[in-house]
């Protein structure tokens, strides 16, 4: 369904998302092939039972067999009998700085994956475009290197301590008062992991008393979180503000209205599955309706949507006070690791204190800080130079300029108009392995997604776009893509689109898509 | 030339085809496996067809001639 939505000028730009429907001959193709492997699943099985054939898996021994299993039974399955054929696309080792361009070591199989031996050889300049490096901050030389490697020199690569008792560096505090004032809010604190700044801070905010509403295709992380606080968690269905509504009225009507004491809604901001932004102003005219908190987790899209790569919070062009507690990753678009947590003085000061990270876990290392010192100055343009903002308008560029293509191409596109991750649909198990090997034969490196991180027959290929590619190469893996789509048929698309113009990117252009 | 075109388009086809039943997947003696059971299962359809349909158009064809034809002598008779 395309639709573009204004929505009574909630949103000051159009929308445009689509997320187009399976063909039903597709789905019914991809379970003939999920069948044919299951039976083959089967019938492998039973001649590992009968020691036809040498088992090559984990398995209990002999002596356990009457104790509760330790595998559980269909994931298990489907690791031996499917993902085993196709796992050369997946834990490639790369031997280089995941840019624009990677070496990968090259690898065969002689037992049909299950062991794997290196040739020796290695693949070099492989177009990257699995790597989460939006703004092309992956390098291995340049300023933000330069100033890493004097602090390493100066600081060390350990702090060997945590943050309440002596990993308290004053690079730290430099740090988070500069995230604070990147995101405009009064306050930040920062974490030397990603993942368990949500897991272990959302305890911390949220305990029995309190609902949480959690989006359905929600990170890990965030689900963690939310089930080692102890509150009542309700699930809603992506993107739904509708199933929203009903799930919090539903709750405040028939269950233990007294006992909540706080709602916290959980999103997402920009999911790397799918593609799609979430809708921020109506989930904040909700939030304010029904009184409830909102936790976002910016991850994907902190630096890499708004046109000074805020977020997208600025984005949508609305007043970061509104969200009570936003959170996001250094990982994806600062070329380093961490999480942080920003929000309001008080919230930050009580999370120094009641936070597992800060009392257990190691901070952050002195490199790392320096790097997102210098990257985030960078991105707001405050040491000197415009580079920051051509990368943030290079990632938009050649995101639209991306997408388009694949569209006119004719392949099944998912998501948002303005995300860098771009989801192209594959559907059937066979065509994952080939799409994997083939890209990689043409040196590109792709990630290929199945079953479980998606539903079972939406299986897809993941593009993430940088700043660091170049035209020349978008290019060519476009061609490539092609090619490939054309080999193996990947061109399900039923909606006819009018090829544009290349226009430049400006604020002011955007592009409709037609039936 | 359009020997060669036509070999690359069936050679395409047959590509296709082991995509969509992952035998693209499968290893050398499982392949065989596979297709020795299609190409069974599919002599086995088209024999039946061969002896059976023919039977069957032609019975059906005398069944619905005889049901025009005694339909016709029906209204000749009520006329009497």
């Amino acid at each position: 369904i395309n639709h573009i939505v204004h929505n009574g000028g909630l949103y000051k730009r159009p929308f445009n998302e689509a997320f187009e429907e399976t063909p039903m001959l597709v789905a019914v193709l991809t379970y003939v092939g999920y069948g044919v492997l299951t039976l083959f699943g089967y019938l492998r099985d039973f001649m590992r039972q009968w020691k036809i054939e040498k088992c090559q898996n984990a398995t209990e021994r002999e002596e356990q067999k009457d104790f509760v299993p330790l595998y559980q039974d269909f994931e298990n399955f489907y690791n031996r009998n499917l993902y085993m054929r196709i796992r050369d696309s997946w834990n490639r080792p790369i031997c280089s700085v995941p840019g624009a361009k990677v070496d990968m070591m090259e690898r065969v199989s002689h037992d049909y994956n299950w062991t794997f031996t290196y040739t020796g050889k290695v693949i070099k300049d492989i177009i990257n475009m699995g790597s989460y490096n939006y703004l092309g901050f992956a390098q291995k030389a340049g300023p933000c290197q330069e100033a890493a490697a004097k602090v390493l020199s100066q600081y060390g690569a350990g702090v060997c301590s945590t943050r309440q008792e002596m990993g308290n560096l004053d690079k730290h505090e430099e740090l988070e008062k500069l995230v604070a004032r990147f995101l405009g809010v009064e306050s930040a604190m920062t974490y030397g992991m990603g993942f368990a700044t949500n897991s272990m801070n959302i305890p911390a905010l949220v305990g029995k008393g309190c609902l949480i509403l959690s989006d359905e295709l929600n990170h890990a992380s965030l689900v963690l979180g939310a089930r080692l606080s102890g509150a009542t968690i309700r699930i809603f269905k992506h993107n739904s503000k509708y199933q929203m509504k009903r799930k919090i009225t539903d709750f405040r009507r028939y269950k233990e209205a007294p006992t909540i004491k706080s709602t916290y809604t959980e999103f997402l901001f920009l999911n790397s599955m799918e593609g799609s932004i979430v809708r921020l102003p109506e989930v904040i005219a909700l939030k304010k309706k029904y009184k409830s908190y909102l936790y976002l987790d910016e991850a994907h899209s902190i630096g890499a949507l708004g046109p000074s790569g805020r977020g997208v919070v600025e984005y949508f062009g609305l007043n970061p006070e509104d969200v009570d507690v936003m959170m996001g990753t250094f990982t994806k678009s600062f070329g380093a690791a961490g999480g942080y947590i920003g929000g309001k003085k008080e919230l930050i000061d009580y999370l120094r204190t009641y936070s597992h990270s800060a009392v257990y876990a190691t901070s952050m290392s002195p490199p790392v800080v320096e790097q997102i010192i210098t990257s985030m100055k960078c991105i707001m343009g405050e040491d000197g130079t415009t580079v920051g903002k051509a990368c943030v308008q290079q990632l938009a560029e050649n995101t639209r300029y991306f997408r388009r293509r694949l569209k006119e191409m004719g392949f099944i596109i998912y998501g948002n108009e303005d995300s860098p991750v771009v989801p192209l649909m594959l559907y059937m198990p066979a065509k994952i392995g080939a799409f994997g090997r083939e890209m990689l034969k043409r040196n590109i490196g792709v990630v290929v997604v199945g079953f479980p991180a998606t539903p079972i027959i939406e299986s897809r290929a993941r593009f993430c776009l940088s700043a660091a590619h170049t035209k020349e190469m978008l290019d060519t893996a476009l061609k490539e893509i092609n090619e490939v789509g054309d080999l193996l048929q990947l061109k399900y698309s039923r909606h006819r689109l009018v090829p544009i113009l290349d226009r430049p990117f400006d604020e002011t252009t955007y592009e409709e898509t037609e039936d | 030339m359009d020997f060669k075109s036509m070999k690359n388009y069936i050679y395409w086809l047959y590509c296709q085809f082991e995509l969509i039943t992952c035998s693209y997947l499968m290893e050398p003696w499982e392949k065989l496996l596979f297709y020795t059971f299609n190409v069974i299962m599919l002599v086995m359809v088209l024999y039946t067809a061969y002896i059976f349909v023919p039977v069957h158009i032609s019975t059906a064809f005398q069944f619905f001639l005889h049901l025009f034809g005694s339909q016709h002598e029906n209204t000749v008779s009520i006329v009497k």
